[in-house]
């Protein structure tokens, strides 16, 4: 409570209407803002067309709501394809980078072996490189592969950018573990492999979790590896998807748009409501590392 | 089980190092770093799809240089960054100052705040698309009602307007971004600080002059140059909304670079431009190096 009054700091000074001024109206403001879109998002996706596509009445709400776009996406496109892509993709590629990114940020934090320092400088550097610069040489290494329009293409490149994340965080983590538990384990006579995974691990749980869940939603949101490197229908992602293959031509389907959209979201929005703790401390922790 | 000396050598520390970073750094050095040289050299190439290309030297730089489109690519590609980091930075940093007073139902405020930035960028891009529909554009049709307008705005048909149109749709999803992690720096500010200050009769701008905004510089260092990062490579918004239209006037230079090289096939023209935005790309990182060590300094800690 005293926490809580100390927080607060000197604004209990404030008169009511003088806040509602200077704070509720402005947040109330940023609010409507920044969630219409999403209010805009599923009103549409319930729309039946003919109302979409009429200039009278009231935009801002739905009279006869329906399920038919949601049933067009589902079962005239390959939407629920797309969606078992992603899935298996994000976690896929989600449990590499974080099994790999264990084992790195471990040891560059912790074993400090010779070269440490210079690799977590690389690793932050890693961090920093945009798929925007990389794709069109991994398209042409892909190729080579012969992994073009397969899920391992993407598998594989994610890590690019999920890998460095998660080292990045993890060291963070484990930085704030004591070496003292080490070394008693060590005096003990634990090997490395047994102080990492009974006593360094079962530490970095929250990590882990930020960790995997940020690195989850990165994948969920990857668009122009995607794009590029996949061409088949039933082997898209939700994003190059819905974008790709909704529209035909000059004629947009708003309704299957919109319904497309909010499912693709959903997976995302869900977990993220469970772990919003941990995804801001995983989005905070490597900005302020 | 295992011999005396391989258990030795395993307790190495540089040996098990090296082994711990096996799998994470085989996997960056194949597909980042090879890349990245790959990248730079097939920039100096004639590279198209479905066949190597040989060297050439400067001439994809040499016609990028004369390539007006390109030009305004870097205009844009600048422009673009340049408000929309301004924006995001101002609402954000307004933003996190309102999330950090005394509110009921903190916590959810808070979660609300950061949907636009987890939510795939291309999905709610989609929805901007149709609230910019030039025909049923919502906006148009309020505007119309509230009798500001006589007829729908074409957001996306207008060069200057398609610009601003997806600024703001840029700055919807990067505002929470930047809300949120100013607002964990200025829950790190003692709250003692701001009461000595108004027992000695400072104004809450004087406050936010001289307290909030020096405590909070390093973050906002790092924060920004990773909006900048972001904004700079942006590709998916401007994909979705415009795919450079009207008249490339949206044309950032990931999305040209992506429009020669895939759909055009110019491999190594698209290469080498985005190999022009390295340059840029390693300003921002050297800037939020900077930062970062003024941060040190600033808490007490050494010089390194």
């Amino acid at each position: 409570m005293a926490e809580k009054e100390q927080r607060e700091g000197m604004h209990y000074l404030e008169s009511l209407p003088r806040r509602w001024v200077t704070v509720y109206i402005p947040l109330l403001l940023f609010l409507f803002v920044l969630l219409f879109p999403f209010y805009w998002m599923g009103l549409t996706a319930f729309k039946p067309d003919a109302e979409l596509l009429s200039s009278g009445g009231n935009p801002f709400w739905v009279m006869e709501p329906t399920l038919e776009h949601f049933r067009k996406l589902f079962i005239d496109t390959s939407y629920p394809e797309w969606m078992w892509n992603t899935v298996i993709i994000s976690v896929v590629s989600t449990f590499v980078s974080l099994a790999a990114s264990v084992f790195a940020a471990y040891a560059i934090e912790r074993l400090r072996f010779k070269g440490s320092r210079q690799l977590g400088l690389a690793i932050f550097l890693a961090y920093l490189v945009p798929p925007s610069i990389l794709f069109i040489p991994l398209a042409t290494m892909v190729f080579q592969l012969g992994m073009f329009d397969s899920r391992w293409a993407l598998i594989l490149t994610y890590p690019t950018f999920l890998i460095p994340f998660c080292t990045w965080l993890l060291m963070g983590y484990f930085r704030s573990i004591p070496f003292e538990l080490e070394e008693c384990a060590l005096i003990d006579g634990a090997t490395r492999w047994q102080i990492l995974t009974r006593i360094v691990l079962p530490l970095a749980v929250p990590g882990l979790i930020s960790a995997g869940i940020f690195a989850f939603t990165l994948s969920w949101n990857e668009f122009i590896y995607a794009l590029t490197f996949i061409s088949a229908s039933e082997n898209k992602t939700v994003p190059v998807g819905v974008i790709t293959e909704l529209v035909e031509g000059d004629v947009y389907h708003w309704g299957s748009l919109m319904a497309g959209a909010l499912v693709g979201s959903l997976p995302v929005a869900v977990m993220y409501s469970f772990f919003v703790e941990y995804y801001v401390a995983g989005m905070t922790g490597a900005v302020k590392e | 089980m295992r011999s005396q000396t391989l258990n030795r050598w395993l307790d190495n520390r540089n040996v098990l190092g090296l082994l711990f970073m096996l799998p994470a750094a085989a996997i960056l050095l194949v597909f980042l770093t090879y890349p990245l040289g790959l990248g730079v050299w097939l920039g100096f190439t004639d590279a198209k799809v479905g066949r190597g290309g040989g060297w050439i030297g400067l001439e994809n730089y040499q016609w990028l240089w004369e390539d007006s489109v390109f030009r305004l690519s870097i205009f844009n590609t600048f422009l673009y960054t340049v408000v929309a980091s301004v924006i995001k930075f101002v609402l954000g940093l307004w933003l996190a100052l309102l999330l950090n007073r005394h509110l009921p139902f903190k916590s959810f405020l808070r979660a609300i705040v950061l949907l636009p930035f987890i939510v795939p960028t291309v999905l709610s891009a989609i929805a901007f698309w149709w609230i910019y529909d030039a025909q049923f554009s919502v906006l148009s049709w309020t505007l119309v009602k509230m009798g500001l307008i006589d007829e729908y705005i074409n957001f996306l048909g207008e060069p200057n307007l398609a610009r601003a149109s997806t600024i703001a749709a840029n700055v919807w999803r990067g505002v929470p971004f930047v809300a949120i992690c100013l607002l964990a720096g200025l829950q790190t500010i003692s709250p003692a600080l701001y009461e000595a200050a108004a027992i000695d009769g400072a104004t809450p701008w004087q406050q936010f002059r001289n307290i909030t905004l020096p405590m909070l510089s390093p973050i906002i260092a790092v924060v920004m140059t990773f909006s900048v990062l972001f904004t700079f490579t942006d590709f998916q918004l401007i994909w979705v909304l415009t795919r450079g239209g009207p008249i490339n006037a949206t044309h950032l230079m990931a999305t040209l670079s992506f429009q020669r090289a895939i759909p055009g096939g110019a491999l190594g023209e698209g290469a080498a431009i985005a190999t022009a935005m390295i340059p840029f790309l390693l300003a921002a990182i050297l800037f939020s190096y900077f930062g970062l060590q003024r941060r040190k300094w600033q808490q007490g800690g050494a010089d390194k």
